[in-house]
């Protein structure tokens, strides 16, 4: 395989997910994460999952990654059922889960190495072009713990990138970091989607940040898992986190969350 | 460089300390031997060839016996850490054998080995085995389980997993594990070479039960020393190097 074919966008995948139940039994009785979820997610579409904690989006997102298997239901990528974790389907984790034992190259190389097809000069080019992409082409040699908090993420991104999966899959990425370091790889974010064109699903319980990034946006909610909601994002991109006409979209997202929350609550107490 | 400079200062006082207490006169020549007579035990020791057998033989044994436990300790550590019947199994067994002094084997092993080699490579091994064992387990399972998933998405599994993300990211526990276990086994053998009197070669225990025997001081207390002296430069090359290297991979603990 030549590096162009390798570097090349593969055509992001479809994701449907129907009927989705999951649970899981914890200490304090049976928690029903996800109770009969469908979703669909469209070719290069970026969906983003919001919900307060414990509304199921991870759990979803885990599934989707393979990671886990539903109780019931089905997820189909492209058609094809997912049994199993699969390179088309990377994942980025809240904590950004690298390995200190290797530099920040060996953390990118680590996907590439088991992917077949490629030989180690053409492994390293296809490692240095993500670097690149997310800006830390000086840093292939640092540590992992030399680096700050919103660098790991980009080297956990890099490193997700690079065997060229044709879905992201994104669980809090940005939630462990300052605002100011979450602004900038909002921008970054946005620009590697429009130049790399994957699916991204992208969990939150940051409503803002849902807005700033989604096409669309799903609103979860807890006890069980379901999808209250769902809003169309149509704003032009780039979009800035600050700019009005967002506010307006998170506001009405936070209305809702706060209407199913607060009746909710009354059920609860009632 | 200040470092090293204050590391001589404080064995020259040491030395100097001791040589005034030797000849203050208040202890017997007998019991408190000057720091020159034992220079000069070492001196002649090292000219007649008896102290270099003897470390020789005691190395021999050591390497062997350590050697072994790391064979057998590693992977059954690797295992318990895997298999929950095997953690409250063998896991259990090894805490309760790793409490016991090793010399409390050498009767053990007296009786089923009589005065052999294989007496003393039993009880070097069985003070390595159980410490290496548990601290191979413990740190495999201290492991952030969130290596394993993200391995996975990226295909890792099986045999690629054990040896690219389980090994890797337990080994500062693992050198831990054989650090303390080189300790043990070092414990060990002296007290097996103390207590099981062999004609199969002279081990620096040996050396010191002699020197005890004929009321030489001198010689008890220049095989102390080079006990102590083994055992420091076994730790800066073996171990030290390492640590070095994770403290400076991981960003762990304090450089030195």
């Amino acid at each position: 395989m030549s590096l162009e074919n390798e570097l090349a966008n593969t055509a992001p995948e479809r994701i449907e997910a129907t009927n989705i139940t999951k649970s899981f039994t914890t200490e304090r009785g049976k928690v029903v994460a996800l109770d009969n979820v469908s979703v669909k997610v469209g070719e290069g579409e970026f969906l983003c999952l919001v919900g307060p904690s414990g509304c199921g989006k991870s759990t979803l997102l885990n599934l989707i990654a393979g990671l886990d298997q539903p109780d019931s239901g089905q997820i189909l990528a492209n058609g094809e059922n997912i049994s199993g974790p699969g390179r088309d389907r990377m994942v980025m984790f809240q904590e950004h889960a690298l390995f200190p034992w290797l530099d920040v190259m060996g953390n990118v190389l680590f996907g590439l190495r088991l992917k077949p097809g490629l030989n180690s000069k053409e492994r390293q080019e296809v490692a240095k072009y993500y670097l690149d992409l997310v800006g830390l082409e000086k840093f292939e040699h640092a540590n992992i713990h030399e680096l700050s908090g919103g660098m790991k993420q980009r080297v956990a991104l890099a490193r997700a990138l690079a065997p060229n999966p044709r879905v992201l899959l994104m669980d809090e990425p940005f939630a462990a970091l300052d605002a100011l370091t979450r602004e900038h790889l909002y921008g970054d974010i946005q620009r590697i989607w429009e130049a790399r064109r994957k699916t991204i699903i992208f969990v939150t319980h940051n409503v803002r940040e849902a807005a700033c990034l989604g096409d669309r946006v799903l609103l979860f909610s807890p006890n069980p898992g379901r999808i209250r909601a769902e809003f169309r994002i149509e704003l032009p991109r780039p979009r800035d986190i600050n700019s009005v006409e967002l506010a307006r979209y998170s506001t009405e997202i936070t209305t809702a969350l706060k209407g199913f929350t607060a009746a909710q609550g009354k059920e609860a107490s009632e | 460089m200040i470092r090293s400079i204050s590391t001589i200062a404080f064995f020259l006082l040491l030395l100097v300390s001791w040589e005034i207490a030797s000849r203050s006169g208040v202890w017997s020549p007998v019991l408190l031997p000057s720091p020159l007579n034992v220079l000069e035990y070492m001196w002649q020791a090292t000219r007649d060839g008896s102290l270099w057998s003897a470390t020789l033989v005691t190395m021999k044994r050591l390497l062997l016996g350590y050697g072994i436990g790391l064979l057998v300790g590693v992977p059954l550590g690797l295992l318990t850490s895997r298999f929950r019947i095997l953690q409250d199994t063998l896991g259990l067994l090894a805490l309760g054998i790793q409490t016991l002094p090793s010399v409390c084997w050498v009767p053990l092993a007296l009786l089923w080995f009589g005065q052999t080699e294989a007496a003393m490579l039993f009880v070097v091994v069985m003070g390595t085995l159980w410490s290496v064992l548990i601290a191979t387990s413990d740190g495999v399972r201290s492991m952030p389980p969130i290596y394993l998933r993200a391995a996975r998405t990226m295909g890792s599994k099986g045999l690629h997993t054990w040896f690219n993300v389980i090994l890797p990211a337990s080994l500062p526990y693992l050198i831990g594990g054989m650090k303390q276990g080189w300790a043990f086994a070092w414990r060990s053998l002296m007290a097996a070479e103390i207590f099981v009197t062999i004609l199969t070669g002279f081990g620096l225990g040996q050396l010191l039960q002699y020197g005890r025997e004929l009321l030489a001081m001198d010689q008890v207390v220049a095989i102390m020393v080079i006990i102590v002296a083994i055992g420091l430069l076994a730790d800066r090359i073996l171990f030290s190097p390492w640590e070095r290297f994770f403290h400076k991979r991981w960003g762990t603990g304090s450089m030195n």
